[in-house]
C-alpha cells in the first residue's frame, strides 16, 4: 500500500508540474477585436482579419512599436512612421520620401487608414502586394527605403532588450522572424480607422452641413458634374474609396505604368488605386505621384486637365474638351464637401506613439 | 397485456416514423445559375475587354471595359399559380470573373414548373436605399438625387466616335428617375423580369443563362453612341431605351 501512495505522489508531483509549466509557456496573447465604427458596421462589409493573424493587445501594441521605430532601418535612422507620420494621416507631406541614403522615391508615400476595409487586398499605388502582412515586407529591404536586409533586423531586434520579451507576449515565441515582425505591423495598422468626420457626424444626424458642402456632396454624386462617386464611393460608402485601379487621365503618355507593371497587361498601363478622399486635409501632395499641390489643383484637373490616353477609364467624361467644367462656385464647393471628410480626432491621437 | 405494450410502442414509433417519411417524400434539391457571354454567336469573357473589335448594331466599333449586373428574385412559378422565391441576389461582374456562378441559400422541391423566372436588377419594393452591405462596399449605390438604391448594370467601354477617336461610354442602367433632386419622379419602372421557361427540376440543376451583350445596342433601338455615351443615369428617356433593349438580351442555353 506504501509503494502505491509513493508511486501516486510521484505521478501527483509530476502532473502539477507539467501544468506550471503549461500556464509559465502558454500563448495567451489578449484577442483585442477591431472597434468597428458605427457608419462601416452599419453600412458595409466586415473587415479583412487574416485566420493567422488575429487582432491582439500584445499584437498591436508591438507593431506600434515597431512602425515607429527606426531598428527597421539599415543604419537606424528611419521607421515607418518618417514616411507615414500621424499628423499627416499618416503619410509623408513631401512629394516624394527619402530613404535612409537620402534616395527619393517616384511615388507619393501612401496614407494609411481604413486598411482592413480593403477587401481584394491590394496594396500600394500599382497594386503589387497581396495583404497587409506581405506589404510591410517591402519597405525594410526596398534600397531606397529602409535598405535593410531582414536577417539584418531580426538580428537587432533578437538582441534588443525587450523585443524578445514582447514578441513572445505577442506571438508565444522569443524567436524573432519576419513573418511575426510584419505581422504585429499588420495588427497595428489595422487599427489606424478614421471614422469620425464632419460628414460622418452628419450621416449619424449630430452635426449639420453648411449649403457649401450639402451643394459639393451633390456636385460629387451628380453623373453630369463631378461623378465622383463611381469611384470614390457614397453616403452608404464610408471608405471613400472603391480600392480599385483607375487611369483618371492624368498624362497621354506614361512615365509610370503603374497597375500595368504588375500585371504585364498593356490595358492595366497608367492605372494607379483610388485613394481614399478623407482626410485630405494632411494628405497633400495628391495622385500617385503628388504631382498636385492643392485640392483646387486635383479639382481642376478632373474639371479641365484630363489627358487622353488608350488606358484612361470610360468614366472620366468629356475628356476632348479636358473635362466637365465645372463652374467655380461648384468647384469651391466640392472642396468644401471634401473637406468635410477631415477625421481631426484621428490625426490628433495622443495614443499613438511617436518614440 | 404487459406483453403487448412493447409491440404497441413499436407500433406507435413505426407510424410516427411512417408520417415523417411522408413529409420527406418532398427532396429539396440546390440549383445553380451560370451566367456566360456572348457577343452575337461569339462567346467572350473578360479576356475579350479592352479591345476594340466588337461592332454594334449601328455600325459603331467599340470595348467593353467593365461589365457588372445585378439579378435578384428567382422564381419558381407552378401551374397552379403559385410561386416560390429564392432569397437573394447576384452581383455578376464579369470584369473580374465574380459570381458567375449562383446558388442561392433556399433549396427547392425536385418538381416540375411551369416557368422560372428571375428579375434584372432589383423591383423597386428591394431597391432600397443602402440597405445591402456587400453592394455598398462595391459602391453599387445610385445617386439619392436620382431615387437612391442600386445600379442594374454598369456597362462601360470605349467607341469609335464620328471623328474616329476613342471616345468613352457609361451604359449604365438604373431605375429611371425625372426632376433629380429631393423629390424625383419616375416615369417608368425599368427593371424587368427575365423568363427562362418551363423546366422539371432534378438533382442539382443548372441553369446556363447567356446575356448576348449586342442586344443592349439592337433591338427595338439602334443604340447610336455618338448621342447616348455618358452621363445617361439622370436620363430617363435612354433608362426606358436601355429597358427596352434589355428584352432580348438574356437566354437560356440547354440544361446541364
Amino acid at each position: 500500500m506504501k509503494k502505491w501512495l509513493s508511486y501516486n505522489l510521484i505521478l501527483g508531483l509530476i502532473c502539477l508540474s507539467c501544468s506550471n509549466e503549461s500556464v509559465e509557456t502558454a500563448y495567451v496573447p489578449t484577442p483585442s477585436p477591431l472597434q468597428i465604427p458605427q457608419l462601416f458596421e452599419a453600412n458595409i462589409l466586415a473587415p479583412v482579419i487574416p485566420t493567422d493573424n488575429p487582432q491582439t493587445l500584445e499584437g498591436i501594441m508591438l507593431g506600434e512599436k515597431l512602425f515607429f521605430d527606426p531598428i527597421l532601418s539599415a543604419d537606424n535612422t528611419q521607421a515607418c512612421a518618417d514616411c507615414h507620420a500621424p499628423e499627416n494621416a499618416f503619410t509623408d507631406s513631401d512629394r516624394f520620401s527619402d530613404g535612409i541614403n537620402g534616395f527619393l522615391g517616384e511615388r507619393n508615400s501612401m496614407p494609411l487608414f481604413n486598411l482592413a476595409w480593403n477587401y481584394d487586398e491590394k496594396f500600394f499605388w500599382d497594386g503589387r502586394v497581396f495583404s497587409l502582412e506581405h506589404q510591410a515586407f517591402q519597405p525594410v529591404t526596398d534600397p531606397i527605403e529602409m535598405n535593410s536586409s531582414w536577417v539584418n533586423v531580426e538580428e537587432k531586434l533578437q538582441q534588443d532588450s525587450e523585443y524578445p520579451n514582447l514578441f513572445n507576449k505577442a506571438f508565444g515565441t522569443s524567436k524573432i522572424d519576419s513573418t511575426l515582425i510584419t505581422k504585429a505591423i499588420a495588427q497595428f495598422e489595422r487599427t489606424l480607422i478614421s471614422a469620425n468626420s464632419k460628414f460622418d457626424r452628419h450621416l449619424l444626424g449630430t452635426e449639420t452641413l453648411t449649403p457649401e458642402e450639402l451643394n459639393g456632396f451633390n456636385v460629387f454624386m451628380d453623373e453630369t458634374k463631378g461623378d465622383c462617386f463611381h469611384c470614390h464611393g457614397n453616403a452608404n460608402n464610408p471608405l471613400w474609396t472603391d480600392n480599385l485601379f483607375h487611369n483618371n487621365g492624368l498624362d497621354a503618355l506614361f512615365t509610370d505604368l503603374g497597375l500595368g507593371t504588375t500585371t504585364g497587361d498593356p490595358a492595366d498601363n497608367g492605372k494607379f488605386k483610388s485613394p481614399s478622399l478623407r482626410n485630405l486635409a494632411f494628405t497633400a501632395p495628391y495622385m500617385h505621384d503628388g504631382r498636385f499641390e492643392t485640392l483646387d489643383d486635383v479639382i481642376n484637373h478632373y474639371s479641365e486637365g484630363l489627358q487622353n490616353s488608350s488606358t484612361i477609364d470610360p468614366l472620366m467624361k468629356q475628356v476632348a474638351q479636358g473635362g466637365v467644367k465645372l463652374s467655380t462656385e461648384d468647384k469651391s464647393d466640392l472642396k468644401s464637401f471634401l473637406l468635410s471628410l477631415t477625421d481631426q480626432e484621428f490625426t490628433n491621437n495622443s495614443t499613438l506613439k511617436t518614440n | 397485456m404487459i406483453r403487448f405494450i412493447p409491440i404497441l410502442l413499436i407500433s406507435f414509433f413505426l407510424l410516427t416514423s411512417c408520417h415523417k417519411d411522408s413529409d420527406d417524400d418532398i427532396v429539396l434539391t440546390d440549383i445553380t445559375l451560370n451566367f456566360s457571354h456572348s457577343w452575337n454567336d461569339t462567346s467572350i469573357t473578360n479576356s475579350d475587354f479592352n479591345d476594340i473589335k466588337f461592332t454594334n448594331a449601328k455600325g459603331d466599333l467599340l470595348s467593353i471595359e467593365r461589365l457588372r449586373y445585378l439579378i435578384s428574385k428567382i422564381t419558381f412559378h407552378k401551374s397552379d399559380g403559385s410561386t416560390l422565391v429564392l432569397e437573394g441576389y447576384n452581383l455578376v461582374d464579369l470584369t473580374n470573373n465574380e459570381n458567375l456562378s449562383f446558388t442561392p441559400i433556399t433549396k427547392i422541391p425536385l418538381d416540375s414548373y411551369s416557368d422560372v423566372t428571375f428579375t434584372f436588377g432589383f423591383n423597386n419594393e428591394d431597391n432600397i436605399d443602402g440597405a445591402y452591405n456587400d453592394l455598398n462596399a462595391a459602391s453599387w449605390n445610385v445617386p439619392t438625387m436620382l431615387g437612391g438604391g442600386y445600379h442594374y448594370m454598369q456597362f462601360d467601354g470605349k467607341f469609335i466616335n464620328s471623328i474616329n477617336e476613342a471616345q468613352g461610354f457609361n451604359y449604365h442602367v438604373i431605375r429611371a428617375a425625372d426632376n433629380a433632386g429631393d423629390n424625383p419622379t419616375f416615369p417608368q419602372d425599368t427593371f424587368f423580369t427575365v423568363s427562362l421557361g418551363a423546366t422539371t427540376i432534378t438533382n442539382n440543376t443548372a441553369f446556363n443563362v447567356e446575356m448576348n451583350i449586342a442586344e443592349w445596342f439592337k433591338n427595338p433601338n439602334t443604340w447610336d453612341l455618338n448621342v447616348l455615351n455618358q452621363m445617361l443615369m439622370p436620363n430617363s428617356a435612354a433608362q426606358i431605351m436601355m429597358f427596352e433593349n434589355g428584352q432580348n438580351v438574356f437566354s437560356l442555353k440547354p440544361i446541364e
